[in-house]
């Protein structure tokens, strides 16, 4: 089963057997986003606490779905706890571009939101964990359980 | 396409399926997700090769040798189709894209000529969505009221309120065999009801026509729907029968060419079905395509197609069972004689598309989700499923082959 073990790395099982920062926050201060996936039914909810300079001070994660889906939010939010917005903004750009590479043959242009995707600063991201997801890109289908949480995190953080 | 015995083994079936021969992953593949759409045999395939090669022309027009050719294969295929539906005569089918479509035109020409505010429309809570979309339209439009036979936790309809349901009601629209679920519904007793309480009787038979002897005149039904794709037949190619006088009385759906036998200036008068309702050039290759699916399945007999899956069915309840114990749910009916040949489970806490990711790498092909049916998934408290479901060309091997699939998902994920 060589091409599960491209999709389903150690580090992603890992992430969704023991989910990180799974759980609620008060809101206020946090606001609350939720993200669903029509096709699947997945559904992602976030809680995010901003500082004023708009900082994620805290996040927590609910929701159900498959692995892939599940993984990806908990290594979202290990991945944005913490960090100011700009380094947010940034790991978003690069996650999104990880995954736009191929999304961008499969969706009509202008609806995936690739505009925000900038390939020459992504590239010098390192996303660490996060590239354990690149394999989900050879199985067009779970693109969208990946992109789940993150799409829903750019909601939380629109102004 | 070689005879039938009359016990229920169809093993030698599978060499009419060419696509059962494909690899997939390097394994043989195993093919239960005939709930979405079946395979087709070589017969079905030949026949809609053979209209293009040798009659392609348009029909109901020309008068030279090959449209009359492709107009009489036409018009035979759905009188085939309507003998094997039980139909009193071939001009009450009406041809449509699907299932789906079917029930747009009678929420279309029937409903929005017939319904308004205040009107109910029953519904039960195991349809699929394209019985419940189509009059959320219309309810959206017309303010027409929709009610819901609930669905009991064992998966069949609790019928105990629907005498209440059905008091002032216009339609009662219920499926003939879940596609979650497999339930088979005993429609009749239904029909009467509705009937007594001057109601009119919608059956979705999507997924009971391919798997069950039908007689929608027996059944008690008005309007009956199903799709050609998931009886052998070709996608884009669907049924809408319904009682003569009822079609006759009804309001066109789609306008254009083909339905009418006269268009001026000032209007148009409509032609007589069923070609009243079937605007524009038809799926004339689908529409003998589906013919010839009608053609294979009444040579293998729809009693020993029910009594194979009868069969597939019990083997499979028992052997996963026997295999995964309380670790696999099965949802619907325990009796292999109450449920079609669907079995939508979950197994552990995998979810059912990381399910459905590993049976593909061992080449076996299930449907995981919501199955179209969303409203049902509420109730069972689940929001994903993953599903198999079997066929003419399955058999004990098949399941198996799932089993051991199964097998490996709790491996990778356990």
């Amino acid at each position: 089963m060589s091409g599960l073990e491209d999709l389903y790395r150690e580090i992603i099982l890992d992430h969704y057997r023991a989910p990180r920062n799974r759980g609620e926050l008060p809101v206020p201060p946090a606001h609350k986003t939720e993200g669903f996936n029509p096709l699947c039914g997945d559904e992602v909810v976030l809680y995010v606490e901003l500082d004023d300079d708009g900082a994620v001070r805290d996040i927590r994660t609910a929701g159900h779905g498959c692995s892939i889906s599940q993984a990806s939010t908990s290594m979202m939010s290990a991945a944005v706890k913490g960090k100011s917005r700009a380094e947010v903004d940034t790991t978003i750009r690069a996650f999104k571009a990880l995954m736009s590479i191929h999304e961008a043959r499969l969706v009509p242009e202008g609806s995936s939101g690739d505009s925000d995707t900038d390939e020459g600063s992504a590239a010098e991201v390192n996303l660490g964990d996060l590239e354990a997801l690149q394999g989900v890109v050879k199985f067009p289908v779970r693109i969208k359980c990946a992109t789940l949480a993150w799409n829903t995190l750019q909601q939380a953080l629109a102004p | 396409m070689t005879p039938v015995p009359a016990h229920a083994d169809l093993t030698h079936l599978k060499a009419d399926f060419p696509i059962l021969d494909r690899i997939s992953h390097s394994k043989r593949l195993v093919y239960l997700d005939s709930a979405a759409t079946a395979q087709k045999p070589t017969a079905v395939i030949e026949a809609m090769n053979r209209y293009y090669r040798e009659y392609n022309a348009s029909v109901h027009r020309g008068v030279y040798e090959m449209a009359e050719e492709a107009t009489a294969a036409m018009e035979g295929a759905r009188a085939r189709i309507a003998r094997f539906i039980g139909a009193a005569e071939a001009r009450e089918c009406i041809f449509t894209r699907n299932a789906t479509e079917a029930v747009n035109l009678v929420a279309h020409a029937w409903g929005r000529s017939t319904l308004s505010a205040g009107d109910a429309v029953v519904l039960t809570q195991m349809e699929h969505h394209a019985n419940i979309v189509p009059w959320h339209m219309l309810a959206a439009e017309r303010g027409i009221e929709i009610r819901w036979i609930p669905v009991s936790s064992e998966g069949v309809l609790d019928i105990s309120g629907l005498d209440r349901l059905l008091d002032g009601a216009r339609l009662l629209g219920v499926t003939a065999m879940s596609n979650v679920l497999g339930t088979i519904v005993d429609v009749r007793p239904l029909a009467d009801a509705a009937h007594a309480a001057g109601a009119l009787v919608l059956v979705d038979g999507a997924q009971s026509v391919p798997h069950l002897p039908t007689d929608v005149q027996a059944m008690g039904a008005d309007f009956f729907v199903f799709s050609g794709h998931k009886m052998l037949g070709p996608t884009g190619i669907g049924v809408l029968w319904a009682r003569a006088e009822l079609l006759e009385a009804m309001p066109p759906f789609l306008g254009g060419g083909s339905m009418i036998t006269d268009v001026r200036l000032d209007g148009f008068t409509p032609m007589e079905i069923p070609w009243k309702f079937e605007a524009g050039t038809p799926a004339i290759a689908e529409a003998i395509g589906l013919g010839a699916a009608v053609e294979y399945l009444e040579a293998v007999g729809m009693e020993s197609v029910r009594a194979h899956e009868v069969a597939l069915t019990r083997y499979a309840l028992a052997m996963l069972a026997d295999r995964f114990g309380d670790r696999l749910e099965i949802f619907g009916p325990t009796d292999a004689l109450a449920r079609g040949s669907v079995l939508s489970f979950q197994l552990g806490g995998i979810h059912a598309h990381d399910i459905s990711q590993v049976l593909d790498q061992e080449g076996v092909c299930v449907r995981a989700g919501h199955h179209c049916a969303k409203p049902l998934m509420r109730i069972l408290g689940v929001p994903a499923t993953a599903r198999a479901s079997f066929y003419v060309y399955n058999d004990e091997a098949d399941v198996d082959a799932l089993a051991d699939a199964l097998e490996a998902a709790e491996k990778f994920f356990g």
